[in-house]
């Protein structure tokens, strides 16, 4: 146990390195900087990032937990086909859909143009949701990550028990009434989950608020970090940012306090669909084709029509190149983040220590680390080791080793780890806090290993949530933007580098091939994950 | 299988030891300067790699590699950041003189660390339908009250912005640009928002009359393939700002060659094809901006604007005064 | 009395198996009722539907005079005023259990809902518990907690599905004795599903032996142990073993351990072949009589030791006898037969 407890806490801290910087830099105080930022700039970042955080919190939870439940108590027209669907948007990038959106309703877009053209309205004559505000970034926002807590939520929702819900009709409840006191409640840990990681993607946008014009922290940070070029007042800005998520997340655990989540009723009927009534049926369709129609149909239609004129252009041998460097980052990535994530989750269920979960939070922390925070907070110590490694070899042997880690793959992939970690390591606690460890105790008594039982009791259990955490991870790569932009090595391309660069040059035409791209290869995990949890109640197939 | 994973890896981060090549740093897209690269390499046989980013995280990039960089050379699309890593202590010294002699005076450093390769202008467009042209005459002026929810630019985290608003700091000193730009920032019509492409399109579409691009942009959307482009460059006319005074702000796209490149030669001869007429030319007709040698013809776009008087600041200033100019603008709230 | 539940002709089907059919019954107000009978024979299904879970094919149910479902027309659950109680409870596990009870009450707070939740505290013996959550209590608590819950909201019908698989053995028969003095208490009309005639023999007023989708037979304990209607009740109730016999009169069967008089006539033909029940009741030992069979095996009871005796022709029959006669196996003992109700049905 000891042996398995010192690599858990040796693979912690090597992922926590960025971390350490971050918080390392608290101790360097600057205090001219903080005292411009605090007279001019500040209380805007940080109201602009509250107001953002509320908006797509509130939105999400509204758009991803509705519709997980109709979708899994009710049949209606298409709802078969909306259960998988409503989870599409994750494959479209934040920043692809605010230069789609922008590109077709701007002030200079086609669809105000020809308003104005036929009205002979003038600029100032009418009104229009203008798209780059704070507003527009909430919409944007909450459109592309809603689908982590539609994810979550049906899963939970699939996964209870039908008695609690019987019960609760028999108790007088309506389904409304079901839905609000047992369902919902009883589906919080997960969404709570979904919402932590919506928080943390929020915090951690850059392209989206910034082509919007909207300044938040992180837009802060960054422009601190570049503009001001002072890393140490972003590196305290960052830990900032750090302190709040740490916050967050564990007044939400409080939050849940005494009550437990462990099934009581370990009897699964099969869950019965109710039919819905033509009219309620068809106002159920519409509340699931929203989210569906905005976050995915409406800007993906958007880059078909643009690609189709510029494809011919654009496929060619190097294409193939960033296609095949896209998914070879985004496989290795998963596999390894689903096996370091397992290792966590074990060794923590084991020993409970209070120095193993605090291993595990400090992990998980790199979501809420900017992307190219984490890749400074990456660069730096690889490039110390590899600067320190090259100079200890040339004065004893007189060789030059080079860079090693910094300026290759390796880096881009540790960097990735760091910064989605957390999103293997949640989902698959989760799925093993739902393993009473009664069964455990179970399979010991039979002479069972570790080992064994992991593979024969949990892993059929489990199967859902790691092909879950694998997809999920191999998705958010293949997304994955400023870290890339920063660490990749010479001549090595990805889908979301090109698209970012096309699209930030206003060639939004030819952004459009490569972001589709994304969005094609990032569907069919996303299909897989849809079927593998409605597959996955027990007791059901 | 775990082998045959670190052999991949390996592979893709092989560096071929025998051909000769140079390795860039560019804050210039890909797409920008490939053409060029490529026809260097067919002439000289010298491959080039590179990697493209924005010039800040470059700059952090070197910094931490250090000694170990591969890098052979930084190139930027604005003095700034040049000077800023001269101040870092990035880049060395070059005797060339090719670059000397085509490279004028104030366009390149004192201390032959940095060399600009091409010109660009920031300039005032506006609506002719909507404003006289006898109202514009400085940058200055553009903080006037006529100018009230009339004016559109781009958000004050561009280098552009900065290098402007750095300028102005050093030819009318903090004080006095301070007072502009809180009158610049209240004559906004929006908060800030887009590239400079947008600023056109915006006063084309009737948001705002007035703001401010550099040249090329403009250029660019009159001889684009995408046809709303052409509509809206069209609705705009182009201002030389500040003509009977000290003239247009002028700023460069330039290069560095790192104190620990490896391949110094090789860098000095593409820092030297990329003054060369062909290049040059290709600057000229492909990215609308001003060639470094002021001998060399200009594509028609860029005549039809006429000739104009440039300002003859000593880019240097332009880097110097760059923090002065963020922390002003901050400041005065232009976000 | 007034019936307060009527079930009419109730068939459902499931997949083309037919689940119930033609199922009818009467429950009157106050009554403890018990579907008793082994699974899958549709008891449960049939407390589902009358709790409104599910929707028969065929027929009607109607509670206190109100047409709960037909063909046409079918009341959701949640207006049906009924209580239930699930198999393993289905606690809400995120609630505690002062919350669980309270749960169908319309409002928490008013004086009348806070007097309601206390008598069912009390009732059920559970002030220790009440800011316990469900996964901190015993199976026992868990099942007082889901009965109060249940009861709360007054409603007019208890439904109880196996309420004491989960609980130990030793304890249930004690248990199901105490409710049931809870329930006539409260005078609510019950029917309860069970698989275990123990249970229902300690619950029930009156139990309905279901088999195979139908309802055998409607009748209190007594009568269904000694009067089963059919062989597969009279298999199914109590222990016991068919031995043929022929019909003499209308008062007498003559078997092979003896001629058997019943104290009531029965309508028959003479010289019938039938089968008797002979229950293990019915076989007394005694060290007086002629006739003898050896103990081929035996099951201690505490009081009792129950015989498994063997006659020469090899007919096995089963007597119950008091545990301080302990006879090791292959040992013949006296037997007596006393048979007060005399069953017979026919030979099949």
């Amino acid at each position: 146990m000891t042996r398995w407890n010192s690599l858990l806490v040796f693979i912690s801290l090597l992922f926590s390195i960025p971390l350490a910087i971050v918080f390392g830099s608290l101790f360097f105080p600057e205090y001219e900087v903080w005292e411009h930022l605090r007279a001019t700039v500040l209380i805007d970042y940080i109201g602009n990032s509250f107001a953002l955080l509320i908006g797509v919190g509130f939105f999400s939870l509204l758009i991803g937990v509705i519709p997980a439940w109709l979708v899994t108590m009710y049949r209606f027209p298409l709802s078969r086909q909306l259960e998988w669907a409503l989870l599409l948007p994750m494959s479209v990038p934040a920043y692809i859909i605010a230069y789609t959106y922008t590109g077709a309703l701007d002030v200079a877009g086609p669809l105000q143009v020809t308003l104005r053209e036929i009205t002979g309205w003038q600029y100032r004559d009418y009104w229009f949701p203008e798209v780059r505000s704070l507003g527009g970034a909430i919409a944007m926002l909450s459109l592309v990550l809603y689908p982590y807590i539609y994810l979550l939520a049906r899963a939970a929702f699939i996964e209870q028990s039908v008695c609690v819900l019987e019960v609760s009709r028999t108790l007088g409840c309506n389904a409304f009434g079901g839905f609000r006191r047992v369902a919902l409640p009883l589906a919080r840990p997960a969404i709570m989950v979904g919402l932590s990681l919506v928080v943390m993607e929020t915090l951690a946008d850059y392209g989206t608020v910034q082509y919007f014009g909207v300044s938040t922290f992180t837009t802060g940070i960054f422009r601190t970090w570049f503009g001001l070029g002072n890393s140490l007042a972003a590196a305290q800005m960052s830990a900032l940012l750090l302190v709040f998520v740490a916050v967050f997340l564990y007044l939400e655990k409080r939050s849940r306090k005494q009550a437990r989540y462990h099934h009581t009723s370990s009897r699964y009927s099969s869950l019965m669909q109710q039919r819905l009534t033509k009219g309620h049926g068809v106002i159920a369709l519409i509340i699931c084709a929203a989210p569906l129609s905005f976050g995915f149909i409406v800007p993906v239609s958007l880059l078909i029509n643009w690609a189709i004129d510029t494809y011919l252009d654009v496929l060619g041998k190097d294409f193939y190149l960033l296609f095949f460097n896209s998914l070879f980052l985004a496989f290795i990535t998963s596999m390894l983040a689903v096996g370091i994530a397992l290792f966590m989750a074990y060794s923590n269920r084991n020993n409970q220590s209070l120095l193993n979960k605090i291993m595990v939070r400090l992990v998980s922390m790199g979501y809420a680390i900017p992307g190219t925070v984490i890749a400074v907070g990456v660069l730096i110590p690889f490039a110390w080791f590899d600067n320190s490694l090259d100079n200890f070899l040339i004065e004893n042997f007189n060789i030059s080793s080079g860079l090693l880690i910094s300026g290759t793959v390796f880096i881009l992939v540790f960097a990735y780890l760091v910064r989605f970690l957390a999103v293997s390591i949640n989902t698959i606690e989760a799925a093993l806090v739902k393993i009473k460890p009664v069964m455990d105790e179970v399979a010991k008594t039979t002479g069972m290993h570790t080992i064994n039982i992991l593979r024969s009791i949990h892993m059929p259990m489990m199967r859902g949530s790691l092909l879950t955490a694998s997809l999920l991870v191999f998705v958010d790569v293949l997304k994955e933007l400023p870290a890339t932009l920063i660490l990749r090595p010479f001549n090595f391309n990805t889908l979301a580098v090109r698209t970012y660069e096309l699209a930030n040059e206003e060639l939004l035409a030819e952004a459009a091939v490569p972001a589709l791209a994304i969005v094609i290869v990032g569907i069919i995990p996303v299909i897989i994950i849809s079927n593998s949890i409605s597959r996955s109640r027990p007791g059901h197939g | 299988m775990i082998k045959y994973i670190h052999l991949l890896i390996f592979l893709f981060t092989l560096q071929s030891a025998n051909a000769a090549e140079v390795n860039i740093y560019s804050a210039r897209k890909e797409a920008l300067i490939k053409p060029l690269l490529d026809q260097f390499s067919k002439e000289t046989g010298i491959a080039v790699n590179i990697v493209t980013g924005k010039a800040d995280t470059l700059l952090k990039r070197l910094e931490a590699e250090n000694r170990n960089t591969p890098a052979d050379i930084l190139l930027t699309v604005d003095v700034a950041r040049l000077v800023r890593a001269k101040e870092k202590a990035l880049f060395q010294q070059i005797d060339s003189k090719l670059l000397n002699q085509v490279i004028p005076k104030n366009y390149r450093d004192d201390d032959k660390q940095w060399f600009g390769l091409s010109l660009r202008s920031r300039v005032i467009i506006y609506a002719p339908d909507r404003v006289d042209k006898n109202d514009l005459s400085s940058y200055m002026d553009l903080a006037n009250e006529k100018w009230i929810n009339r004016i559109c630019v781009r958000s004050s985290s561009n280098v552009y912005n900065q290098s402007l608003v750095a300028a102005m700091i050093a030819n009318y000193g903090l004080l006095k640009v301070e007072r502009w730009g809180r009158g610049l920032v209240s004559n906004f019509a929006r908060p800030p928002k887009g590239g400079d492409r947008d600023q056109i399109k915006a006063i084309a579409a009737g948001v705002c009359d007035v703001g401010l691009v550099n040249n090329y942009y403009l250029a660019g959307m009159l001889e684009s393939s995408q046809k709303s482009d052409v509509v809206a460059a069209k609705k705009i006319r182009l201002f030389w700002p500040d003509q009977s005074t000290h003239g247009v702000h002028m700023n460069v796209s330039g290069a560095g060659i790192l104190k620990s490149a490896k391949n110094k030669k090789e860098a000095i001869q593409l820092l030297e094809f990329l003054v060369g007429d062909f290049a040059q030319q290709w600057y000229a007709d492909t990215n609308y901006e001003y060639s470094i040698n002021s001998k060399l013809e200009n594509s028609s776009v860029l005549k039809s604007w006429g000739k104009f008087k440039a300002d003859e600041l000593n880019l240097d200033l332009l880097g110097q005064h760059n923090i002065d100019a963020l922390m002003l603008m901050d400041r005065v709230g232009w976000k | 009395m007034d019936k307060a539940i009527e079930i009419k002709n109730i068939s459902l089907t499931i997949e083309g198996r037919s689940i119930l059919e033609d199922v009818s019954f009467d429950v009157r107000e106050a009554e403890i009722a018990c579907l008793l009978g082994p699974s899958g024979c549709g008891k449960t299904t049939l407390l589902r539907s009358i709790a409104g879970l599910e929707i028969q094919d065929e027929g009607e149910v109607w509670v206190k005079g109100v047409l709960f479902s037909d063909l046409t027309h079918h009341l959701p659950v949640e207006q049906r005023h009924i209580g239930m109680v699930f198999q393993d409870y289905a606690l809400f596990p995120h609630m505690n259990v002062r919350d669980n009870i309270v749960f169908g009450l319309k409002n928490y707070n008013t004086k009348m809902s806070i007097q309601r939740l206390d008598e069912l505290v009390t009732l059920f013996s559970l002030e220790k518990h009440i800011n316990k959550y469900p996964h901190s209590l015993s199976g026992g608590q868990q099942q007082r907690v889901a009965l109060a819950r249940a009861m709360a909201p007054r409603p007019g019908v208890l439904l109880l599905d196996e309420p004491f698989a989960s609980l130990d053995i030793e304890l249930r028969e004690q248990i199901a004795r105490e409710l049931r003095l809870i329930l006539k208490l409260d005078g609510i009309t019950t029917i309860m599903v069970s698989h275990n005639q123990l249970e229902a023999f300690a619950m029930a007023d009156i139990i309905g032996v279901m088999n195979d989708g139908h309802l055998l037979q409607w009748d209190n304990a007594f009568d269904l142990y000694h009067k089963p209607k059919t062989a597969v009740v009279a298999g199914f109730i109590g222990e016991g073993v068919f031995i043929s016999g022929e019909v003499i009169n209308n008062k007498e069967v003559k078997t092979e351990i003896g001629v058997i008089q019943s104290a009531a006539t029965h309508q028959t033909v003479i010289g019938k072949k039938v089968r008797v029940l002979i229950r293990p009741d019915d076989i007394l030992h005694d060290d007086n009589s002629d006739m003898a069979a050896r103990v081929v095996d035996k099951a201690f009871r505490g009081a009792e030791f129950l015989y498994t005796l063997q006659l020469e022709s090899g007919l096995r029959i089963l007597s119950l006898v008091p545990s301080h006669h302990d006879h090791p196996i292959n040992e013949p003992i006296g037997i007596r037969l006393e048979i007060d109700h005399l069953v017979i049905f026919d030979e099949k």
